[in-house]
């Protein structure tokens, strides 16, 4: 059976991925995978071993991430007023930017939730079940953003403009 | 009568990301074959998860940066690593999955007073061998260890204290060039003195670093760091470690 420290560098690559895809700064994102695994070693004693270690470790790479938001937005209230987290990108986005083109450039326009939302869906291949462990919220809650997020997505990427998004009811 | 299928937004995007059962996928297939507009929106989340693959799996197959394995093969209260690892971030190790054969797993974020004390326990038993060039060749030792240290250094004078130079040895630290002196006093009692590049601006105070009865003394002027390691009773060592240091000064 793999050892503890096995385990969790089998993480590390698919912790980074997701990180430089949120954050789109590859230093930044880094960073905070590193803050992450030293919490995750102080915490080891905590993770149930018949659980997801993925899931465990996301949960916490999540938690650090809105953390970190928090404390910029509220430096960013101090210098000016307005800044609404939900629905704006965090300022430290912008520099050091990946070169992806569009798809890049529109997931930074969504809201935080939605973006980790649709990462976490469509890149890292999580179920909706565990993505609404991770973020903590309810699976309709995650199925809402992942809606409106792809939705938006596919706006922008297609016209450049953000309009009213399908609501979650039952199509005819 | 055919009873029309339900077919929800959150199925679509089931559909999408593969989360529905076989049943369900063939249920949405077959309203989708109906609701050509729909199946074009559902062809540009599926291309947006593609789009996302290509931009960032490459990363999946990126060697992992040292500090993480560090962070979890030896971590360290507070975290902090020593420049040298920071400059070696440069090299990085590919995550094999066994944490065993991390070549340098410990070595890398270790002070020069666990290095020392590590080295210490290591050659101080040695009968036959405890040095690898004698006192009675003391230059020779020391023109030796200078050349491979890119700096000039002596070995200390410690007869004063009852100690008598033994002789030294090269020691590789980080992959660089480190010396070790050892002395001996009349009982036997051994001290080593532990040096290796690693200057810093100006002088610090000595610190302190003990594993069991082995105790250190550590330090760093403008070119070297240097470690003073015995069996000894802290103030005694504290008392040689001033004295090396002002040895070393003249």
């Amino acid at each position: 059976m793999p050892d503890r420290n096995s385990q969790i560098i089998e993480q590390i690559p698919h912790l980074r991925r997701y990180a430089i895809a949120l954050l789109r700064d590859k230093a930044a994102a880094d960073d905070l995978v590193q803050d992450c695994l030293a919490r995750a070693l102080g915490r080891f004693h905590l993770w149930r071993p018949k659980s997801s270690l993925r899931a465990w470790l996301f949960t916490m790479l999540h938690n650090l991430y809105v953390n970190r938001l928090r404390d910029q937005a509220r430096t960013a209230e101090t210098l000016r007023h307005g800044i609404d987290p939900e629905t704006h990108p965090s300022p430290a986005n912008q520099e050091a930017r990946l070169a992806l083109g569009d798809l890049s450039a529109a997931l930074a326009r969504l809201s935080h939730e939605q973006r980790s939302t649709i990462l976490l869906v469509g890149l890292e291949g999580l179920t909706y079940a565990e993505v609404a462990a991770i973020t903590g919220v309810p699976v309709g809650t995650v199925m809402s953003r992942l809606a409106r997020g792809r939705e938006t997505l596919r706006r922008l990427m297609e016209t450049g403009e953000t309009t009213e998004t399908p609501s979650l009811r039952s199509i005819k | 009568m055919t009873k029309t299928p339900t077919v929800t937004e959150s199925d679509l995007h089931a559909y999408v990301d593969g989360a529905l059962d076989d049943a369900g996928m063939t249920r949405v297939a077959d309203w989708l074959a109906a609701h050509p507009d729909v199946a074009k929106r559902l062809g540009a989340y599926e291309a947006q998860n593609g789009a996302l693959h290509a931009a960032y799996d490459s990363i999946l197959d990126e060697p992992v940066p040292v500090e993480m394995v560090n962070a979890v093969t030896a971590p360290k209260a507070g975290g902090a690593l020593l420049s040298w690892a920071r400059i070696a971030a440069g090299i990085v190790l590919l995550a094999i999955g066994a944490a065993a054969g991390w070549g340098l797993r410990g070595g890398d974020s270790q002070t020069i007073a666990e290095v020392a004390l590590g080295a210490h326990a290591v050659y101080v038993s040695e009968i036959k061998h405890p040095v690898e060039v004698g006192a009675d060749q003391e230059k020779h030792l020391v023109a030796w260890l200078s050349n491979r240290l890119g700096h000039p250094i002596q070995a200390p004078a410690l007869g004063k204290a009852g100690y008598q130079l033994i002789g030294g040895r090269l020691l590789p630290d980080r992959g660089r060039p480190a010396a070790l002196f050892m002395y001996q006093d009349e009982a036997g009692n051994r001290l080593t003195l532990y040096v290796r590049r690693d200057g810093g601006e100006g002088t610090t105070a000595f610190r302190f670093a003990s594993d069991d009865e082995t105790r250190a003394f550590y330090w760093i002027d403008e070119t070297f760091a240097y470690a003073l390691t015995g069996t000894l009773p802290r103030a005694e060592l504290l008392a040689l470690a001033n004295l090396v240091y002002r040895d070393l000064g003249r």
